[in-house]
């Protein structure tokens, strides 16, 4: 003010009495913008506005990311690679090419486990088998036809053949010498026979024929085309024996193999005068935990030799020509084999850099891009919720104020009733019950908005119906009653506007309250939810003590946004009310 | 006068009633999984002994807690206990609301008090201050230092403050309102513990308010000071500190009194967000807990309890206004 007259009395000083320029007369508008662009406090509040709006609505479209998109990174992890086990199960080759039945295999497993014997004879799938030992954890099994069953009496043997079998003198006689020996087996003139023993001294004699190997030792062949071989009956036989036997070679099929016996239970098979390797024989099982990992021999090689000699760690040449160390651990029987790998990670709480200019945050996504946002949503509440409390606030306190008596108490005390229900609660019950049910974002922010709107506007309503009160009462009513405008017109047409530079100036310096309000239910988590940001959900990470003190670039620039914007609007506020009504500044 | 005040205490009591029932229909509108996660227990507690199934369970706890009648006649029903000062068990804590509520009060009571004689303390000497240099650096500076408090929101502020005191230079804990050796801690000891650990909400709470009171006092002063007498007083030839001790600042205090004395309810309403933050047990942070559960004994109790405060603030706000001034015509 004082400035002003400053201002004035200087011009005086040059422009003489009845010079036309010395009465300048603004129009009100005008003198409002002239009082409140002088206000530096209010210059300043402008500016802020204007640079979180370039900064929330252009800034979001400007922005190389979208809200909602998560960075990744590649990092280093120790992670399980392959698990190794040293095999106990008997695997099974056949010689005839069927396969050995389940039942064969079963009944194999749960006799030989506790046999002693050289020869275990066991019946399944109504044949009758014998499992002959060649040596530790390695059997062939014979199947038998049933020739004849024989009946001892004392010293006599009776023999009655089954079918058309013809059963020879030699053959009674081996049979009867074998059953004295309690033998299952014998053999004469290059033929196995079995004999498996019935009910009282009764025996079964049967013809055996091979019909498969079973080992604890497992083929990998180092090429496809020989994945033929290594389930060739003879091959298997004869490459094992030489194994047992710790022979260096064999001959299978015509040809001579060389067998590189590393250990006591692997070895590298060649053909004899060639390089190339065949297939590895061992005694571990090497398998890679993820299935769509494809584990080259010369791995699994690796892999079982370390583990064979009770290495802890190996290092293997992968495809690619890289070292690899992987290191080895017990878990139970197993053996766990990891290795650093590049994993894809999600890039949570990065350092600022030139990419992220405020770093990620624990979504892994750009915490500068969900303030812009989040900033469109902080703001774009403020502004529904003003518009709304105003719209709620003109219409009953215009109604109120214009009809006075009655109408006036009764929406008054209904007035009061709103305003005495306790604003925080009710917001945090009803963020509450939105959380219960599971409201979808998108939705939750326009929910928000209503009950915002809904609990703040009776401090509008009391403003307009104390203006309208005093203005009813002045000439210019008078001159509309006169020329019979209707009561709808005369209250927002006529009155309201008269009281617009005061709702003006409480919006604004209401504005950074809702704001407030917000982020402050947003920050308790009862607000707006992810994916969605506001400024206030954003400081929310801060919650977690670890975030806090860590990871400063997360919560403090949107705390700082927040109080500029607030503080913007509020300064904005008070250089308007001082713009619109000169007398009442303070 | 007589007339008046029973006219206000009986409106007090309709909007008490019409805001209370506001408060249950929306707290009904919760799914109420607290009684059934309740009956739930009880059913497997008592399913041994061939207790009660879990429906028995769940209609006997609707049937207690007035859930199984509609929103309007459960609430009838709960207020015609709460006439009788029975506010029923807490579903969260277990115990009766109102013995709980006295546990915790004391916390808030003693926070809030604390805070305004703080903020009175630094806001009045400022807001004079800033009057007697009106349009100086120093009144600007108040001034955005005033608004920037106002414009701080609490949780921002809170955990800066976290930040600062707490995790850098570890003066005091983050959270809570006794440390960990409380109990090890001699009588005073305790005390002080329970002081330090008062020290942030107390600083949280008082910088949140600084802002409008400060601002505040300097309205009424300038009001003042533009006063004829006070112009009648320079005249007299009085010197300037009587001018505004004797003359100027007897005469702010009567706005500054009424503006006070409307406080003193809210000094029992707890402050929510702040106790929050800081996990100080008192009204505010027990009543969000419970809020947040679904508490609805507790809830109840509490919003009634607010709307009870708020009444009585504007029934004195009223009261002193016709006090203070002879002018305001009563009716």
């Amino acid at each position: 003010m004082s400035e002003e007259k400053n201002k004035n009395t200087s011009n005086e000083q040059q422009l003489s009495l009845d010079d036309g320029r010395r009465v300048k007369v603004l129009s009100p508008g005008m003198m409002v913008f002239k009082r409140f662009i002088r206000n530096k406090l209010a210059i300043v509040g402008i500016c802020v506005l204007i640079f979180m709006f370039v900064f929330s609505f252009v800034g979001g479209i400007v922005s190389p990311y979208r809200q909602d998109q998560v960075f990744y990174k590649n990092d280093f992890a120790n992670k399980e690679y392959a698990s190794a086990v040293i095999n106990n199960e008997y695997r099974f080759t056949s010689a005839t090419g069927t396969p050995l039945s389940t039942m064969v295999r079963a009944t194999f497993n749960s006799k030989v486990k506790n046999a002693s014997e050289e020869s275990v004879s066991f019946t399944a799938d109504g044949n009758t088998y014998i499992a002959t030992k060649l040596d530790d954890d390695f059997y062939t099994i014979s199947s038998g036809q049933d020739l004849a069953t024989i009946a001892l009496l004392g010293k006599m043997t009776d023999i009655k053949p089954i079918g058309d079998a013809e059963i020879g003198k030699d053959l009674k006689d081996a049979a009867t010498e074998a059953i004295r020996e309690n033998a299952a087996s014998f053999e004469l003139d290059g033929v196995e026979y079995s004999i498996t023993k019935g009910a009282a001294k009764s025996y079964t004699l049967g013809a055996l024929a091979e019909t498969g190997l079973a080992s604890k030792l497992s083929f990998d062949a180092h090429d496809n085309a020989y994945t033929k071989l290594i389930a060739d009956y003879e091959f298997r036989k004869e490459a094992e024996t030489a194994m047992h036997a710790e022979a260096d070679s064999f001959t299978a099929g015509g040809v001579e193999y060389i067998l590189d016996t590393d250990g006591e239970n692997s070895a590298v098979i060649y053909e004899k005068g060639r390089d190339e390797a065949i297939a590895s024989v061992s005694n571990v099982i090497v398998s890679p935990v993820n299935s769509d990992v494809f584990l080259p021999i010369e791995y699994k090689d690796a892999a079982a030799e370390a583990i064979a000699n009770r290495e802890t760690s190996f290092t293997y040449v992968n495809a690619d020509g890289e070292e690899e160390t992987h290191t080895i651990t017990m878990r139970g029987n197993n053996y766990i084999i990891s290795t650093m790998q590049k994993t894809l990670l999600i890039d949570m709480y990065a350092y600022p850099s030139f990419a992220h200019p405020l770093g990620t945050d624990d979504h892994g996504m750009d915490v500068l891009t969900r303030l812009m946002y989040g900033g469109r949503i902080s703001l774009m509440v403020g502004f529904v919720v003003m518009i709304l409390e105003n719209i709620i606030g003109i219409i009953i306190g215009g109604i109120s104020g214009y009809f006075g008596g009655w109408t006036d108490t009764l929406l008054m005390r209904f007035v009061d009733l709103f305003n005495s229900i306790p604003y925080y609660p009710m917001m945090i019950i009803a963020g509450a019950i939105m959380d219960s049910l599971e409201v979808d974002p998108y939705k939750r922010i326009f929910l928000l908005m209503a009950i915002m709107g809904i609990m703040g506007w009776t401090g509008v309503a009391r403003v307009v119906r104390g203006q309208i009160l005093s203005l009813r009462e002045q000439d210019f009513m008078v001159a509309t009653e006169a020329t019979g405008i209707r009561v709808s017109r005369r209250i927002f047409i006529h009155l309201v506007p008269n009281v617009m530079p005061l709702l003006i100036v409480q919006a604004t310096m209401g504005l950074g309250g809702i704001i407030l309000t917000e982020a402050t239910l947003s920050f308790l988590g009862l607000g707006i939810k992810y994916p969605l940001a506001s400024w206030g959900s954003i400081i929310n990470a801060a919650s977690q003590i670890y975030v806090m003190t860590n990871f400063w670039f997360i919560w403090i620039p949107a705390g700082l946004l927040i109080v500029l914007t607030v503080l913007g609007f509020n300064f904005v506020g008070d250089g308007l009310r001082d713009a619109f009504d000169p007398k009442m500044k303070r | 006068m007589w007339k008046f005040i029973v006219r206000r205490v009986a409106l007090a009591a309709v909007i008490v009633f019409l805001g209370s029932f506001i408060i249950y229909g929306v707290m009904r509108a919760m799914p109420t999984s607290f009684v059934e996660a309740m009956a739930r227990q009880r059913a497997a507690a008592s399913a041994t002994t061939g207790g009660p199934t879990y429906k028995e369970w769940l209609d006997q706890l609707n049937a207690a807690y007035h859930l199984d009648q509609g929103v309007f006649l459960g609430f009838i029903s709960w207020f015609g206990s709460v006439i009788t000062g029975d506010f029923g068990d807490s579903w969260k804590y277990g115990v009766p609301v109102i013995q709980k509520f006295s546990e915790v009060i004391w916390y808030s009571v003693v926070l809030n008090i604390i805070s305004l004689v703080l903020e009175v303390v630094i806001c009045i000497p400022l807001g004079i201050q800033a009057a007697r240099r009106q349009y100086s650096g120093f009144d600007y500076g108040i001034m955005v230092f005033a608004m920037l408090c106002i414009s701080l929101p609490t949780f921002f502020l809170a955990t800066v403050l976290k930040y600062i005191f707490a995790v850098h230079l570890g003066w005091f804990d983050l959270y809570g309102i006794v440390g960990r050796y409380h109990e090890q801690l001699s009588s005073t000891g305790k005390m002080l513990d329970m002081v330090n650990h008062m020290f942030l909400p107390v600083l949280t709470l008082a910088m949140l308010h600084i802002g409008g009171l400060t601002r505040y006092t300097r309205t009424n002063m300038l009001e003042v000071l533009n006063a004829d007498y006070i112009r009648t007083a320079r005249a007299k030839g009085l010197s300037e500190r009587v001018v505004i001790n004797r003359h100027a600042f007897r005469n702010t205090l009567i706005p500054l009194v009424s503006y006070m004395s409307y406080l003193i309810p809210s000094l029992f309403s707890g402050s929510m967000i702040t106790e929050t933050l800081y996990q100080i047990p008192g009204i505010g942070y027990i009543s969000y807990d419970a809020m947040v559960a679904g508490d609805l004994p507790f809830t109840m109790f509490y919003s009634v309890f607010l709307l009870i405060l708020t009444q009585i603030s504007l029934m004195v706000a009223d009261i002193m206004y016709a006090v203070v001034d002879p002018r305001v015509r009563i009716n």
